[in-house]
């Protein structure tokens, strides 16, 4: 179960904002997650709590194909993102390394920053415990799902390879 | 059953008789694309890989250092590093500073990408290679890392929008112009997770460059692919660079698109994308008085022969704006080299612009152009996002190599019918 705080953003939150590209040839997950969202909100990295989740509203992750966009996210303690849509390359990129990430339409609008979300991964019941509304987040794709059992597509390929 | 372009490609490499959309398949990939940035995430992940040693074929897997390169600090230089060294270790196709490009110029021009193929590369401007008749899609290091132990990549099969631009050209408006006119209608996510498929006489009397160009920019509307049908001006060009074989495929006519959109060419002027979206988009017509301290030609999108000719044609025995800096990217080492046969180099020289190697640079805010507070740029690359070029309260505004070099004159957005 993710249990946290929320921080609210708008519409396509691009990936240069995520992570902006001056600091792509950083290669350390911990140290990009220092610069994370901050041509946004410069303040975002000090006052977001690990453990957090972001609810934003439509095309999340646009722009770039750069994994580190969700890794700096992951590694600055975002404990999963909620949102409409996400930007294709920037979807795939979180089932491939273990983002979680839920589609759930119109969802921005029932959200404010500051109020509470609990997620349960399994069902994909997402709930405002502030509110208490519920919402049901779009269930993955049977492949999908099989990758992020697995533990991300490394995992999925090393056992497609007979790896041990 | 009737099938798109996109689809028939996809089937091939699924070995798959069919496919539809919503479908996922594991696909067999004709080539791995990646850059230095892109690249460097996926060492270390195929290093996870438990199994993996060898990659699944040299001839299939292409690196190019072209963000950072060459090498604009001590860091940049240690991922060059760590990626010539993974690619030497490898046997891998790989193009050092001095023979590189921007990769989604150097590709085609190469012959490395022909109609037919299923191309994935860690970059999202991979969807450049639609032009030629084939699959192309960005994808992330993992999948980068993935494709080099398997030789596949897992897709969701995308629906298609067909987009057609009906009627002809009017003068200075250019494939970039056509684009950016679609994306100002769609919006950013007006094509999320689709292909899309263009066709109509406004694409027929395009050249492969402004095809390149179109494509390139498909992602900007959020979509997986943009694919163009094979001509004889995709033969010509693909048969120009290379002679290897190549599979021709075209939809049917019963095919099934989830939208078809049309665009009167009449109504099409060129186009400008303001701050801080490639949608914001205004016909240069409308743009008003904005001021501009820096222009950049060049880039994955307008990093062409084509365009720079088009460039130097305006700026020819004149000078730039007092104010202004412009800055000329060369797309591939090919390209700076016919500039230079062409007399193009010194025409932007006389007129007071400097020329670059080709890079990535000022368009990823790299390096080679990075704008200070307040600072506003034409560039004919992809992408306005706040704070892409520097700056975060710097400005970036989107044309094509006419209008950009129109403005440099200037000082200010200008129409290159107006000069």
């Amino acid at each position: 179960m993710i249990e946290g705080g929320v921080w609210k953003l708008g519409r396509d939150i691009d990936t240069d904002l995520i992570i902006a590209g001056r600091y792509c040839n950083i290669s350390d997950p911990a140290e990009l997650a220092k610069y994370v969202l901050e041509d946004l909100d410069p303040n975002f990295v000090k006052t977001f709590k690990p453990g957090d989740v972001i609810v934003a509203d439509n095309n999340f992750g646009c722009c770039s194909s750069r994994e580190v966009a969700p890794l700096t996210l992951k590694a600055a303690g975002v404990a999963a993102v909620v949102a409409p849509t996400f930007a294709r390359i920037f979807y795939r990129n979180c089932i491939n390394i273990g983002l979680p990430i839920f589609e759930i339409l119109d969802v921005a609008k029932d959200f404010e920053k500051g109020q509470q979300i609990r997620i349960d991964p399994g069902t994909g019941k997402v709930t405002n415990v502030t509110t208490g509304v519920t919402f049901q987040a779009a269930p993955f794709p049977a492949f999908m799902q099989k990758i992020m059992d697995a533990g991300g597509l490394v995992a999925y390929a090393g056992e497609q390879l007979g790896g041990t | 059953m009737a099938m798109t372009m996109t689809e028939k490609i996809l089937a091939a490499h699924a070995g798959l008789s069919e496919v539809r959309p919503g479908q996922i398949i594991n696909a067999k990939v004709d080539l791995v694309l990646a850059n230095e940035l892109s690249a460097i995430v996926a060492i270390e992940e195929f290093s996870k890989i438990k199994g993996a040693k060898n990659v699944f074929d040299p001839h299939k897997i292409v690196i190019i250092p072209d963000h950072f390169t060459p090498n604009k600090d001590i860091q940049s230089a240690k991922v060059a590093k760590k990626v010539r060294e993974f690619a030497l270790e490898h046997h891998t196709l790989y193009y050092e500073v001095g023979r590189m490009g921007i990769e989604h110029v150097l590709l085609p021009e190469q012959g490395l990408v022909r109609p037919g193929q299923l191309v994935i590369g860690g970059d999202s401007h991979t969807c450049t290679y639609g032009a030629l008749g084939m699959v192309a899609t960005g994808v992330g290091s993992t999948d980068i890392a993935v494709a080099w132990a398997l030789g596949e990549v897992w897709l969701k099969v995308p629906p298609t929008i067909r987009v057609e631009f009906k009627g002809k050209k009017k003068p200075w408006v250019s494939g970039k112009d056509m684009i950016l006119y679609m994306i100002g209608r769609l919006g950013v996510d007006g094509a999320i997770y689709s292909a899309i498929e263009f066709c109509g006489e406004g694409i027929e009397e395009l050249s492969v460059a402004e095809r390149l160009t179109m494509a390139n920019m498909v992602i900007e509307a959020g979509a997986k692919n943009g694919v163009f049908a094979v001509d004889a001006k995709t033969e010509e060009y693909v048969k120009a660079a290379t002679n290897q074989p190549y599979t021709v495929y075209t939809s049917d006519p019963d095919a099934e698109y989830a939208q078809t959109i049309v665009y009167d060419m009449d109504d099409i002027e060129p186009q400008v994308a303001f701050p801080h979206l490639p949608s914001n988009t205004k016909p240069i017509s409308q743009v008003g008085e904005v001021t501009i301290n820096q222009v950049v030609i060049g880039s994955c999108t307008n990093g062409r022969i084509e365009d720079l000719r088009i460039a130097a044609g305006l700026l020819k025995g004149k000078k730039i704006h007092p104010r202004v800096r412009c800055i000329i990217i060369p797309g591939t080492q090919k390209v700076y080299l016919d500039a230079m046969k062409e007399g193009l180099l010194e025409t932007f020289i006389q007129a007071e612009c400097v020329v670059s190697t080709p890079t990535c640079g000022p368009c990823v805010g790299g390096h080679m152009g990075i704008l200070a507070d307040g600072e506003r740029c034409v560039s004919t690359t992809n992408r306005n996002f706040v704070g892409r070029m520097g700056h975060v309260t710097s400005e970036i505004y989107l044309a094509s190599p006419a209008v950009a070099a129109a403005t440099a004159l200037r000082g200010k957005l200008a129409d290159p019918g107006q000069l």
